[in-house]
């Protein structure tokens, strides 16, 4: 399958609820993670990687930090004279009434961009999902297998999101069955909702769908069709992480202080891009403390700083004590102030001698630009 | 023919700087790392676009490879434009013969027509040896305001320092009466920075006339300028208070990095309103682990430390092992610093490998005689082996063996 065959659409807002504090200001895929990332630049790293050269990113709602983010697509190379990036904000016609409420919707909205697509193939995923995935292989996977579909799948404990699909697979990785709402507390083959297709298959489900007045791609189209389609799995065993709420966006961040974690996500080989920022190297002043850390560039660190999360241009003042918390882009923490297990989002200030302390279970989340 | 534009900058980037040593041996010195992201000739090209300069040519000769990919099409320094951006310009071949440059004028001359092309009113002679941060436009408008035919940068230095530079004898309203190269006991502590600005007519005449002498050796300092002083035009020196450094040798370009962590020094790189732009590498946050110790130093993305670092500057995906001691160093991006090796008072260039136990340069109060002392340098990609020991002021540039 030739890479440059192939659409890439990612949806740029699915999930948005699971992390209401979070999206409350912005969209899933903007959502900053691991120190100098946005979400969605795991789901564009992975098409460019492969040689995907024509992503189309599906938004619904305040998507003005996203548009910030991803500009032009020049940071993975997405701006471009023969394809590149398309953002695809909603639109509304008779018979797609603007706001979408489902994955279907939201595709069959964009039917006339798939049209216009010249590539055979498209692969779609959603933005909560922090992987690192060689597309190419999923690909071949996909031709070898004869697939109709391929889904991305992890074994492992599913994500607590309702429309999770859970799969039984034959020994060729046919999927022979699909559940939702499965409450297992074993280790379960869950969908990463990254799906491969002929393009003209999914224009013909959508439109299917659609006149059926379906909604629920999983149920509708997956669940309904297992017997019908052949419907393949891909086993991911890499670094691949679903965001099912604030708690677990806050634990797969710190899983990054794990090296092989950091070394799974960020296998050189496979880069991931993100917007540049241009800020200087971070700066460790003298007296202060570091450990088990992960720093952007642009940080001035005079305090103290362990098992942490620092974004760019996060500035921590002399006797200042941060532990166990993730300090998003420009936030400040002053002299003597101390926090743990505090999600701070962007541009936050902890005034001197403040106190700011969440439990292992629970962080606190302060939201963009407070000052406490 | 381009739209005309007021004012285009041309950078000086053919230098060798064989003073550097290994350092420019297969790269030009403006490719030279500095700051733990950043390579010399970002701050001239930075304070080019800060100061709405947006034409920029880039005259490369010596080792341009590494030089032409780094800047590509000058997108980094947002000067990858419709009209003007950024211009690689090395020597070619015209109908009169082939010639290298034969000195800073003649680089030049020989592209009066690139800057013809866009017909400014003034040109603006940059250097890519020199860190600092400077806003052009307003030394133009002092060009401007002075109705002057050549305006030049000028620094006020220590009088011990005086002797290393080109100074000026100024009168009150700032023309210049009198240069003086290097002089061994100086009259004025007015140096120049290499920063000129010309009005293109004036210069492209006195282009041509220094060619045409064949007893020119083709350079500004010595010839250009000294041919329109003597000729009495109009020349000026544009008064620049700031931080501006020549970083020309092992020493300069050692202190140069190690001033970004002097709260003295007046460089700021995170000043939001002048930022400095580079080609930033791909990578992750940098990582310090629970066995680390970091002291006053600057840390790049992509970085692992698990040793002890201090007073240093570390560029990008460098790796500290633990039990490995980095300090008074700069290590340039890539190179892999190993458990219970020392490196002190050292440059280490890109993908080096420190073995075990290995120990690069020495401190001074370590040392017997402190003439024998200097900053140790080793070079890109070179391996020292298990134990081995390199002396201060070495510069090593084959792999060392270890010792059992």
């Amino acid at each position: 399958m030739r890479s440059n065959n192939v659409l890439g659409i990612v949806f740029s807002y699915d999930y948005d609820y699971v992390l209401p504090e979070l999206t409350n200001l912005r969209t899933m895929g903007s959502v900053p993670f691991g120190g100098r990332y946005r979400l969605i630049d795991f789901a564009l790293s992975n098409f460019v990687n492969c040689g995907i050269s024509k992503v189309g990113v599906i938004t619904k709602s305040n998507y003005q930090s996203l548009m910030d983010h991803i500009g032009t697509g020049k940071p993975w190379d997405l701006s471009r004279k023969r394809e590149g990036m398309y953002l695809l904000p909603p639109f509304s016609n008779a018979s797609a009434a603007g706001m979408y409420a489902h994955r279907i919707q939201a595709l069959y909205g964009r039917l006339g961009f798939l049209n216009r697509s010249n590539e055979e193939y498209v692969v779609f995923c959603d933005c909560n999902v922090v992987c690192n995935i060689d597309f190419r292989e999923l690909l071949s996977a996909h031709d070898k297998s004869g697939a109709d579909i391929t889904i991305a799948y992890r074994k492992g404990m599913a994500p607590k999101i309702d429309d999770t699909l859970v799969f039984d697979l034959n020994a060729e990785n046919r999927i022979l069955k699909a559940a939702l709402k499965v409450n297992s507390q074993d280790a379960v083959n869950y969908s990463l909702n990254i799906y491969v297709m002929r393009k003209s298959l999914l224009e013909r489900l959508l439109t299917e769908a659609v006149g059926m007045n379906n909604t629920d791609f999983e149920r509708d189209i997956i669940q309904k069709n297992t017997s019908l389609l052949k419907i393949y799995g891909y086993r991911v065993d890499g670094f691949a992480r679903t965001i099912d709420s604030l708690m677990s966006y806050f634990n797969i961040n710190m899983e990054l202080l794990k090296r092989e974690n950091r070394a799974a996500l960020f296998d050189p080989e496979r880069p991931v891009y993100t917007k540049v920022r241009d800020d200087m190297p971070a700066i460790h002043g003298l007296g202060s403390k570091v450990k088990n850390s992960l720093i952007a560039d642009g940080c001035i660190i005079n305090g103290e700083v362990e098992n942490s999360i620092l974004f760019r241009g996060v500035r921590i003042a002399k006797n200042a004590k941060v532990k166990n918390s993730i300090v998003m882009q420009g936030s400040f923490v002053s002299e003597s102030a101390s926090i743990e297990s505090v999600i701070m989002d962007k541009s936050v200030v902890i005034t001197p001698n403040k106190m700011l302390c969440g439990t292992n279970n629970y962080p606190v989340y302060v939201g963009k630009s407070i000052v406490i | 023919m381009s739209k005309k534009h007021e004012c285009i900058a041309m950078l000086l980037a053919g230098g060798q700087g064989s003073r550097l040593g290994i350092l420019t041996k297969n790269i030009a010195k403006p490719a030279v790392p500095y700051g733990g992201k950043y390579r010399i000739i970002d701050f001239p090209l930075s304070n080019c676009v800060n100061s709405g300069i947006y034409t920029v040519g880039v005259l490369t000769q010596y080792q341009p490879l590494e030089l032409n990919d780094y800047i590509g099409n000058g997108q980094p320094w947002d000067l990858d434009r419709m009209n003007g951006g950024v211009h690689i310009l090395s020597p070619y071949q015209q109908i009169k013969g082939t010639e290298w440059y034969k000195g800073t004028a003649n680089a030049i001359y020989q592209n009066i027509n690139f800057i013809d092309r866009y017909n400014p009113e003034y040109v603006l002679i940059l250097s890519g040896d020199h860190i600092y941060k400077m806003d052009y436009s307003k030394m133009i408008a002092f060009h401007k305001e002075k109705n002057a035919d050549c305006t030049i940068a000028m620094l006020e230095v220590p009088w011990e320092e005086a002797p290393r530079f080109g100074l000026m004898l100024l009168n009150d309203d700032n023309s210049i009466s009198e240069f003086e190269e290097k002089p061994k006991n100086p009259r004025s502590n007015y140096a120049s920075m290499g920063v000129y600005t010309f009005t293109w007519k004036k210069l492209r005449e006195y282009l041509i006339d220094d060619e045409a002498n064949t007893h020119s050796s083709n350079d500004f300092g010595n010839d250009v300028i000294p041919a329109m002083h003597s000729a009495g035009e109009k020349m000026f020196a544009y008064p620049f208070d700031g931080y501006w450094k020549d970083v020309g040798t092992i020493d300069s370009l050692w202190e140069a990095n190690l001033d970004l962590l002097n709260p003295k020094v007046d460089l700021d790189l995170s000043d939001e309103s002048w930022k400095i732009y580079s080609r930033n590498p791909v990578t992750s946050p940098h990582y310090i682990s629970d066995t680390a110790d970091v002291q006053n130093s600057m840390i790049a993305e992509g970085t692992e430390i698990s040793g002890c670092v201090d007073f240093s500057v570390l560029f990008s995906n460098v790796t500290v092992e633990e039990g490995a001691v980095v300090r008074d160093s700069i290590v340039m991006p890539g190179t892999v610093i190993k458990s219970g090796a020392v490196v002190q008072y050292a440059i280490v260039a890109e993908n080096a490998v420190i073995e075990e136990n290995a120990v690069v340069g020495q401190r001074p109060e370590d040392m017997i005689n402190l003439d024998e002392w200097g900053v140790a340098v080793v070079g890109a990609s070179v391996t020292i082996g298990k134990g081995a020991n390199i002396a201060p002021k070495a510069m090593i540039d084959v792999d060392v063996k270890g010792v059992e």
